[in-house]
């Protein structure tokens, strides 16, 4: 990895961290759909990039986010586990031909077909255990699967909106 | 031996997994632990300062409703402090301060809330510093809010009325019916009435004040009034639904009261009762 680029990743980092917290925080619509856009700084690591500096990445991530949701730990497990599971994930979803290298897996680089295979199951992995921990000890399910749902699709358009309007495409064809 | 080395090796990205799972759920459950560490929540210093930042700046846009508040309280003060000072045409007795209870209060900013977890917390912008211990009590001029947890320096982590640990001593004030008040996760203005037993008559509207019985706050602030009252499906008590009084979406500025007598009170009750 250059140094250009792991700049590039530590500026990236440093925004999504800034807007999860001081924005997104107090942002829940109708009460049940969260938006957590952090998801997709992990999602859009390059691809050949081992699991261990990915769990590590989204433990930090998480800790930090964790600090200013009064939520600790809840952001660090859940991050972890979609850092764990990214890279096999990628390994089965590998297009005919493979992957280029020096591509990140990004929305414009992968086209929306691939992406929404790719993103939704580890998204919805990562805010399902996000908020079963959130109601250990209770009973509420149907608020979980509302929550789960709704912040789903909130954290899914966002990102879209996200990666459509702010990176560059980086195929060279 | 090298083979176990070379197994372990290749399995090195799953054990890092195990281990930091199993270090987020410690911090979890420490966390949620009434004792748990202060300094990883956001009333560390650091934090504390960013979400200051933060707040300062927000406040701005909420002037207008914030001083609306302030004056209403003030109001309500006047209007006491008027029936309390002494009426010229008769004789007072000051009673001696012993048998009074002697509460102490503090003003205090929030810099940081949640709503829509089950575990909810609030910062504030006051710590040990200024005199805030946690187990103090806190509210605002609708009613209660919550109870301090810990405290940093600087700025104190309160446990919010709308986190479903958090159990509060209450009444019914026109018939002194006691029991206790406990957020059920579901709507950030409802919460459930506990173990108000089924013999007992409970009509909507009725109002729910704290009982005092705890020694965290003092009696009567306002809970929020009875929305509806049904026999619970199996258990010998009533299932009662409260509209609370708090508006926790917007809360900007809160009181904390001290009740000085409540580590004798507790160490008596410890002694005599058991804990």
């Amino acid at each position: 990895m250059t140094t250009g680029k792991i700049l590039k990743y530590s500026l990236g980092f440093v925004i999504y961290f800034l807007i999860q917290v001081f924005i997104l925080k107090d942002l829940v619509l109708f009460g049940y759909a969260f938006s957590f856009l952090y998801v997709f700084f992990i999602l859009g690591l390059p691809h050949e990039m081992p699991a261990i500096p990915i769990m590590l990445i989204g433990f930090f991530m998480g800790i930090l986010i964790d600090l200013f949701y009064d939520s600790l730990g809840m952001h660090a497990a859940s991050a972890v586990l979609l850092g764990f599971l990214r890279n096999p994930w990628i390994q089965v979803n590998t297009p005919t031909g493979g992957y280029d290298d020096n591509v990140p897996p990004t929305l414009l680089n992968m086209g929306m077909g691939w992406y929404l295979f790719y993103s939704i199951p580890l998204i919805l992995i990562h805010h399902l255990l996000f908020f079963y921990i959130d109601i250990l000890g209770t009973e509420l399910y149907l608020p979980f699967v509302i929550r789960v749902a709704g912040s789903l699709a909130f954290t899914f358009i966002l990102g879209i909106i996200v990666q459509a309007v702010f990176y560059k495409k980086e195929r060279v064809i | 031996m090298q083979q176990i080395f070379l197994f372990l090796y290749r399995l090195r990205a799953f054990l890092l997994f195990i281990a930091l799972e199993l270090l987020a759920v410690g911090i979890i459950f420490t966390h949620n632990s009434p004792q748990g560490a202060v300094f990883f929540n956001s009333s560390n210093k650091l934090v504390g300062n960013m979400l200051y930042v933060k707040n300062n700046f927000l406040s701005y846009f909420s002037l207008y409703s914030t001083n609306q508040a302030l004056a209403e309280k003030n109001a309500e003060l006047l209007n006491q402090l008027d029936q309390l000072s002494p009426v010229l045409d008769s004789a007072t007795l000051s009673v001696d301060s012993v048998l009074a209870n002697n509460f102490e209060f503090w003003s205090a900013r929030v810099i940081n809330n949640s709503i829509h977890l089950n575990q909810n917390y609030i910062t504030l912008n006051k710590g040990r510093r200024d005199g805030i211990v946690p187990g103090m009590g806190v509210f605002n001029e609708q009613g209660v809010v919550g109870r301090v947890k810990g405290t940093s320096n600087n700025y104190a982590t309160v446990i919010s009325l709308l986190n479903t640990d958090l159990l509060i001593s209450s009444k019914i004030r026109e018939t002194e019916v006691f029991g206790s008040l406990k957020w059920d996760g579901l709507h950030s203005n409802e919460a459930k009435l506990l173990y108000v037993p089924r013999h007992v008559k409970i009509d909507p509207g009725q109002e729910i004040v704290t009982s005092g019985y705890n020694a965290v706050f003092p009696e009567g602030i306002p809970i929020g009034r009875v929305k509806s009252a049904n026999p619970g499906t199996e258990t010998n008590y009533l299932d009662i639904s409260v509209t609370l009084s708090v508006n926790f979406s917007n809360l900007k500025f809160i009181y904390l009261v001290k009740n000085d007598s409540r580590e004798e009170l507790d160490s008596l009750e410890m002694e005599t009762v058991g804990p």
